[in-house]
């Protein structure tokens, strides 16, 4: 078992007769990593899971090798940004962070120095000593953030972290995941604001009713839908000539203009035969192409592929 | 200092800033200085009047061992404890908070010893430092001589007593609602279960009187106030535990349930209830 790895072997967890997930088997690789499903989906059980907050009915996970059953360890490794939109009372921003550091362990000046890197990297200083409870929501979620990041964990479990945030912080905030996917963390990410995280996602975990239905790179999810066309989009100069010579070819399901006039929308069963159809129609006929490029290879597109009228909803 | 105590010291400060003297726990507050405030009006009273209908000494000290009696030990620092010791895990579930403190590389058991020391804390400054204050208030209308009596007569030591149980009390109260805070969702349940077994304390058979904290404290406070008729029929006599059983007995009960405590809190789990 990799020690740069989070596991999930064969995890089940049930609330009583509800069931929260079901037979999940996982290993998480290092990057940014999209957890997506809706509501109820089993997402925030298996973030609960993956930081100790709760117990798998069956299953073993381990996280960087450590077992979750073990939080003086587990917890030096782990940050997580809960979904709770709730904090310790008559602390101020900058108590609420030092205060859970000090219960690390660590001393003042450390303490101090780390509050104020985490308050800066979200732009909280100027507000530091105000109570949270005074904050807005956006700041409330930057402030947790904040708290979660503060003992710079190798793992970062993030529920719905950009939840509240106005859209510049949401992009801070995204470039901030993504600058630590890079660094070689793990950054697990749930967000409904799926086309935001899809940019910076290296994996996603596709989760439906409590199981896992896909997980991987995107590209090579959406390549193992072979049921559903896959949808390309042609810039070109004149694509109704680009779709009447297409269309010679049996595996284009489908063919339709942009509305601009420019580009052509297309659905075919055979990608890679496509592409070499397309390369020698524009050697042959001469058009201009601007660009191609997948048009369905995004994170809703397979989940509406993959779970059908659910997805909708996430 | 090690990790273990670097880590219970900062729980204690977090626990201290959230919780100590906050507005939320009013009515502990009211518990606590109540008594204070009615020893300050007898002294008041008893300043205003100029000595008319002045009672001895002896009555005041009867009048407040009463007080704590059925006052301190059955009502005061009983719910006190109940709203100090049973929130510090079951108010913060409820607040949705607890998950912040299962995120540090705390061992629970550690966890359970830094909110039971702060929770101490808070109960010993409110309800000790109230037994004190009462008692040094109840016979100041007396001048000289009160301060006679307590320091040349028994009035310290009488003093020393009634802190020391006050603490015990804080002490014992505190581990049994703490632990009644991590296992039961509605504290009150088991607080009114146990203040029915405390109150029903004089009336048990010998055996049963043993299983309790009021027995031991009632024997080591310094003046005993006895049942009144008609009920003190039905009082069963049990040999008050010597001292030197008492006070440690007590305290190693207290410790059990500590340890029984920061045991079942490695296995609680974050589920606010949803």
């Amino acid at each position: 078992m990799s020690d740069n790895l989070i596991t999930f072997a064969n995890i089940s967890r049930f609330y009583g007769e509800v069931l929260g997930v079901n037979k999940v088997s996982l290993a998480i690789p290092p990057g940014v990593t999209s957890l997506v499903g809706p509501n109820g989906s089993g997402k925030t059980t298996l973030m609960n899971l993956m930081t100790g907050l709760i117990r798998p009915s069956q299953g073993e996970i381990r996280v960087l090798g450590m077992s979750t059953e073990d939080p003086a360890h587990l917890c030096r490794a782990v940050g997580y940004c809960a979904q709770f939109d709730t904090y310790p009372k008559g602390l101020t921003g900058y108590q609420f962070i030092y205060s859970f550091l000090r219960v690390f362990g660590m001393s003042h000046e450390e303490c101090d120095q780390r509050t104020m890197a985490a308050l800066e990297t979200v732009g909280l200083c100027d507000a530091r000593n105000r109570a949270v409870a005074a904050y807005s929501k956006g700041m409330r979620q930057r402030v947790k953030l904040a708290q979660a990041t503060a003992h710079e964990p190798q793992v970062l479990v993030l529920d719905e972290p950009l939840n509240g945030l106005d859209p510049l912080a949401r992009a801070e905030a995204i470039a901030l995941f993504e600058k630590w996917g890079k660094m070689g963390r793990h950054v697990i990410v749930s967000s409904h604001i799926l086309h935001e995280v899809d940019r910076i996602s290296d994996q996603v975990i596709l989760l439906s009713q409590g199981y896992v239905v896909a997980e991987g790179q995107i590209q090579s999810v959406r390549g193992e839908v072979k049921d559903q066309p896959m949808q390309i989009l042609v810039r070109c100069d004149h694509p109704s000539q680009l779709a009447a010579q297409l269309f010679q070819e049996n595996h284009l399901v489908e063919a339709k203009i942009h509305t601009d006039g420019h580009g052509l929308l297309l659905r075919t069963t055979d990608a890679d035969g496509f592409y070499l159809l397309l390369n020698r129609i524009v050697i042959d006929s001469g058009l201009v192409v601007e660009s191609v490029a997948p048009a369905d290879d995004d994170v809703n597109s397979v989940y509406q592929y993959l779970i059908g009228g659910e997805g909708s909803t996430i | 200092m090690n990790l273990w105590m670097r880590q219970i010291a900062g729980v204690l400060r977090l626990e201290m800033k959230k919780t100590f003297l906050s507005r939320r726990g009013w009515w502990v507050y009211f518990l606590a200085l109540g008594p204070v405030f009615l020893t300050l009006g007898h002294w008041l009273i008893e300043i205003g009047t100029h000595g008319s209908g002045r009672h001895s000494l002896g009555e005041d000290s009867l009048v407040f061992a009463g007080l704590f009696h059925f006052y301190y030990l059955r009502l005061g620092i009983f719910f006190g404890c109940v709203g100090i010791f049973s929130n510090l895990f079951r108010g913060e579930m409820l607040e949705k908070t607890l998950h912040y403190y299962y995120l540090t590389p705390l061992r629970r058991e550690l966890l359970v010893a830094g909110k039971y020391l702060a929770g101490l804390a808070t109960a010993l400054f409110l309800f000790v430092g109230s037994t004190a204050v009462s008692f040094l208030l109840i016979g100041r209308h007396f001048g000289a001589g009160y301060t006679d009596y307590i320091l040349h007569g028994p009035g310290l030591s009488q003093l020393g007593s009634y802190v020391l149980v006050a603490a015990l009390a804080c002490i014992g109260y505190g581990a049994v609602f703490l632990m009644s805070g991590i296992f039961f969702r509605n504290p009150m349940i088991p607080a009114a279960v146990v203040m029915v077994w405390e109150n029903l304390n004089p009336f048990l058979p010998t055996v049963l009187k043993k299983i309790s904290v009021i027995f031991y404290l009632k024997n080591l406070c310094p003046v005993e106030i006895p049942i009144p008729p008609p009920f003190n029929v039905m009082v069963i006599d049990a040999d008050p535990t010597p001292f030197w059983i008492a006070v440690p007995g007590l305290l190693v009960l207290s410790l059990i349930l500590l340890i029984y405590s920061g045991l079942s809190a490695r296995h609680t789990e974050i589920s606010y209830g949803e």
